[in-house]
């Protein structure tokens, strides 16, 4: 009977992270567009605007370009399978997530890659020249981006002793100075700047243009329309509101659930919603003082990243 | 009991070649597939009672060769070499039933297979020098042959199997040599003898004999700057000899630096690792990056063998490094990440190659840029290579990713105890690892995603169907494999421990346990693949049902409905408009500018009438291998150039000759006394 309790328990809190991964996306993309319309003289939309334009979408009509193939349907739900499936055992709101002891950072990194992988694929099934174009130029980012990425883990990890996400988290909160190491200090400057580009905001991509000769995510998904963009859309900012969490989470842990109990659980709960808000709005503000990157610059700031990381680690293997 | 099997291996592949060449066209193939089969299954049954008892098969006879005769050991590192050469073999075998008919059923072609297979199977087998360089020749040649198929109705197989003879041979002489200068200074040829002796010889012998091998087995596991014919030999075989090559053969090449380095030599000094790591390190990023740029299907594909064989010998410098530094865990997980690579890519290799053979058969062609739209003409060759290529691209929850996170996990935890030339090595393995890994992944979906998914870009691609059931099998078998080693990696885990502890001579223990979730022993490291697997499949339910739910309560439309994709407006959209591989590949061609430095070439012709109207641009780009440019070409110029020199002695005067040959005597004389 216990051994139930505790797995419907588990079965809980992962359901509730991913309803608040799954909720905050779009609203967190509703407050950092709201954020920007304020600091450029606008009212903007309300901050819950892209949860009903996620409704909007759900009801119409989904629409399939001529030649394409099964591919192209299955790449929004793998999208958002992944998040779904990430979110569920990482250390969002708690450091004791369900199959916590699993739930390594190699892994949810490349469970992602595949969820970057398939929308790729969707794109290129489209057989338009957009959907190639945004394929391809998000593959060079991407490809990119993973040395940073990797190289980023791997700082954290020497110095933790293991790449397991939750045990990475709660070393920050047992020693609040690896938190203040050089090491951690520089990966996580280099994670943030690969979120920013896998992500698709600023200075990388343009989230709110549609101009042929820069777009790069909206290229990709232009073919997309009804409930498919809506799981797009929610993929895309689950993803992001993921990935800050898991950002603030190691830069400042204080917050999360350390111990079972609902009432901690809670508190984690809001901690975690609150950081990530504040961690929107930052970028939001980045935002606004910022212009988008010409493609063929982007490789200096993705390999600033990757130095950043690589001095992380070495800094690391000295410090031990 | 168990030297049965050791015959059966080598009496069904003899009877193959005989059966292959001698039958008539209508039942030889049937037969030689039927003998390699058996040939197989009997090595498959050699090596799982091998790994699964302590009992090591060994058979001595002097009946085959003369003077030395042969001796046969198979003990469990080789036995893990074994398994998936046969299992690849299996697979390419039946699907040659199919594909036979596409001109692979020549007496020549029917009697080279079951011997190339078996010649691959008996490599490991092999335990004195003579055995060993005689199995390796004959594997070398019958695949000369293969390759050679196609060579009267295309030019490129003639010149690559060239460049595949020249290689191999080469490599093949700095085996000999290292293999004939260990034997003479162990004084004996059978691998216990040289065992035996190899620890007491003077550093510099162990050393060069090290580097001769590295060489040599590098050359045949395509490690860059060895890696020229690879791309020529692997692209133009046809289709099941391909796989063979790519999935099995370059396996030996890492099987003989592990035998050489450490089991005959038992490991040795850093140096040695570094080397290995860095020729690692080359191969994994050159064939990463030429894999990205590539738009020819099959060349593409054995770049990255080059990439994959880099991160194997990644994982086995590291391993090297470790073990020398006096840090056994680590070096085990290294050791045993390197193995799991290897069978991992036997398998998707396999059936990447399979399929690419299929689209051949289907298309007539393999530039990417002529293809498109096969995923709904070829339903099952277009998800065998989609699988392969997720499986290649190290994602979850394809077999790849086990071995790349065992990779990263070893190299995690072996990082901070080592000394300095040690970090150095293993941060920029690391770093490789990472940007080979975002190449490889652009590159299998420009493979998959302009090969495959789109619209057909020429009148063939349109054409295709799907091809022939026994070849959809062959190749479906191995992408299903991918899928359950990268669920339930235990399956071979145990199996490759045993094998790597043989390996690196060190009583069996165990590294990782756990069926569900697996579990590094000693260290913090932990993953459950086939928990990740069900996760992300009912996640993906969920929202299937999630979205059914909202459209039937919403709207009373079809679900689905197909139009014409937006095109700016214009009405009109024809193939040619959607990117093609070229194009996919030409940002990262452009970051990667100066390494790979692409030729391009702009003509524009204009109207005579007037120079603001333009007639014709004809644009080309080509991006063929720098280091055979570079290299390759200069040094056989050179060759050809000496050539000519040479010739001038010869002008057919018979006295001429015999002055030479005087002269000759005369300084041989001379040098003697």
């Amino acid at each position: 009977m216990n051994q139930f309790a505790h797995f419907m328990t588990q079965v809980l809190v992962a359901v509730v992270q991913v309803f608040a991964v799954a909720v905050g996306g779009p609203l967190l993309l509703g407050l950092m567009r709201k954020v920007r319309s304020r600091l450029e003289g606008r009212v903007g939309a309300p901050i819950h605007q892209p949860l009903l334009d996620v409704r909007k979408l759900f009801a119409k009509q989904r629409m399939r370009p001529r030649e394409s193939s099964w591919v192209f349907g299955a790449a929004p739900v793998v999208l958002v399978a992944t998040v779904v499936a990430v979110a569920a055992v990482s250390p969002l709101a708690t450091t004791h997530p369900p199959l916590g002891q699993s739930s390594d950072f190699f892994a949810v990194v490349f469970v992602l890659l595949l969820g970057s992988v398939v929308l790729a694929l969707g794109a290129l099934d489209t057989g338009t020249a957009f959907g190639g174009m945004g394929s391809s130029r998000s593959m060079t980012i991407g490809a990119l981006c993973e040395p940073a990425l990797l190289v980023a883990i791997l700082a954290m990890a020497i110095s933790a002793r293991t790449s397991n996400l939750p045990a990475l988290v709660r070393v920050g909160l047992a020693h609040p100075a690896v938190i203040a190491s050089p090491a951690r200090i520089l990966a996580l400057s280099s994670f943030l700047v690969v979120i920013l580009a896998e992500s698709g905001r600023l200075p990388v991509d343009n989230p709110s243009t549609h101009l042929e000769l820069t777009m790069i995510h909206e290229a990709m998904v232009l073919e997309y329309s009804g409930a498919d963009l809506g799981l797009i859309i929610v993929g895309e900012s689950m993803r992001l509101v993921f990935l800050l969490g898991l950002l603030v989470n190691l830069l400042v842990p204080w917050g999360v659930a350390e111990r079972p109990g609902v009432l901690f659980f809670c508190v984690g709960l809001f901690a975690l919603l609150a950081k990530v808000a504040v961690a929107g709005v930052m970028i939001a503000i980045f935002e606004v003082f910022t212009a988008k990157m010409r493609l063929f610059r982007l490789p200096e700031l993705l390999a600033g990243g990757f130095v950043l990381a690589l001095l992380g680690a070495v800094t690391a293997v000295v410090a031990r | 009991m168990n030297d049965v099997y050791v015959v059966a291996v080598g009496l069904a592949g003899v009877m193959g070649a005989i059966l292959g060449g001698a039958l008539p066209v209508s039942s030889r193939v049937g037969a030689a597939v039927a003998l390699t089969w058996v040939s197989c299954a009997a090595a498959l049954g050699a090596a799982v009672t091998v790994l699964s008892s302590d009992h090591v098969i060994t058979l001595s006879t002097s009946a085959i060769l003369p003077l030395t005769g042969v001796t046969i050991t198979l003990d469990p590192l080789g036995a893990i070499f074994v398994i998936p050469i046969s299992i690849v073999a299996m697979a390419s075998t039946f699907y040659w039933l199919g594909y036979a008919g596409h001109g692979l059923s020549s007496r020549s072609a029917s009697s080279a297979m079951p011997l190339f297979v078996t010649s691959m199977l008996l490599v490991p087998f092999a335990a004195s020098v003579a055995t060993f360089l005689v199995l390796w020749e004959m594997m070398a040649l019958t695949s000369l042959v293969l390759v050679l198929t196609d060579q009267s109705r295309r030019e490129a197989a003639r010149s690559a199997a060239q460049w595949y003879a020249v290689m191999t041979h080469a490599g093949a002489a700095a085996i000999l040599l290292a293999l004939v200068l260990l034997s003479a200074h162990a004084g004996g040829q059978t691998f216990s003898d040289i065992e035996a002796h190899a620890r007491h010889l003077s550093s510099a012998v162990r050393g060069t004999v090290f580097v001769l091998a590295l060489l040599g087995f590098g050359s045949k596991a395509g490690a860059v700057p060895l890696h020229v014919w690879l791309p020529k030999a692997h692209a133009e075989a046809p289709g099941p000899a391909s796989a063979l090559m790519s999935g099995a053969m370059v396996n030996l090449g890492i099987y003989g630096i592990v035998l050489v380095g450490n089991r005959l030599l038992g490991g040795g000094p850093v140096w040695w690792w570094l080397l290995v790591s860095v020729l690692g390190v080359m191969s994994a990023l050159y064939g990463a990056l030429y894999a990205a740029t590539s738009s020819d299907l099959k060349r593409l594909l054995a770049y990255s063998t080059s990439d994959n064989m880099g991160l194997i010998l990644i994982a086995l410098g590291a391993s090297g490094l470790f073990g020398a530094s006096g840090h056994p865990t680590t070096a085990a997980i290294a050791m045993v990440a390197a193995l799991l690579l290897m069978v991992n890519h036997s398998v998707f290799k396999g059936a990447l190659f399979l399929a690419a053979g299929a689209v051949q058969v289907a298309t007539g062609t393999r530039d990417l840029d002529r293809l498109g739209g096969l995923m709904r003409r070829m339903p099952v060759t277009g998800i065998v290579f989609l699988v392969g290529a997720l499986s290649v691209a190290v994602l979850p929850p394809f077999n790849g990713f086990i071995g790349e996170w065992l990779l990263l996990q070893g190299l995690l935890h072996g990082l901070p105890t080592s000394n300095t030339w040690v970090v150095i090595s293993i941060s920029a393995a690391v770093a490789t690892l990472a940007l080979t890994g975002g190449l490889t992944v652009a590159a299998f979906v420009k493979a998959t995603g302009i090969g495959f998914l789109g619209r057909p870009r020429s009148d063939e691609a349109t054409a295709a169907h799907e091809v022939a059931i026994t070849m959809r099998v062959g190749a479906g078998a191995l992408a299903a494999l991918c899928l359950v080693l990268g669920l339930v990696p235990m399956l071979v885990l145990p199996a490759i421990e045993r094998a790597a502890a043989s390996a690196r001579q060190v009583n069996a223990s165990s590294v990782t346990s756990g069926w569900v979730s697996l579990h590094l022993l000693g260290l913090r490291g932990v993953l459950a693949p086939s928990l990740l697997a069900a996760g992300l499949a009912s996640a993906a339910l969920v929202v299937i049902v999630i979205r059914r739910i909202a459209h039937r309560r919403r709207n009373a439309w079809p679900a689905v409905n197909p139009v014409e994709p937006w095109g700016s407006g214009r009405k009109l959209q024809t193939a040619r408009m959607q990117y093609t591989a070229t194009s996919f590949g030409e940002p990262l061609l452009r970051v990667f500018d100066d390494v790979i430095r692409p030729s391009r070439d702009l003509d524009v012709s204009h109207l005579v009438e007037s120079r603001y109207y333009i007639e014709r641009i004809a644009y080309r780009t080509s991006n063929d291998d720098v280091i055979e440019r570079h290299f390759y070409r200069p040094f056989i110029a050179g060759v050809r150039w000496w050539g000519q020199r040479a010739r001038s002695l010869q002008n057919g005067s018979v006295r001429r000759y015999l002055a030479y040959g005087f002269v000759a005597l005369v300084i041989v004389l001379v040098a003697v006394t």
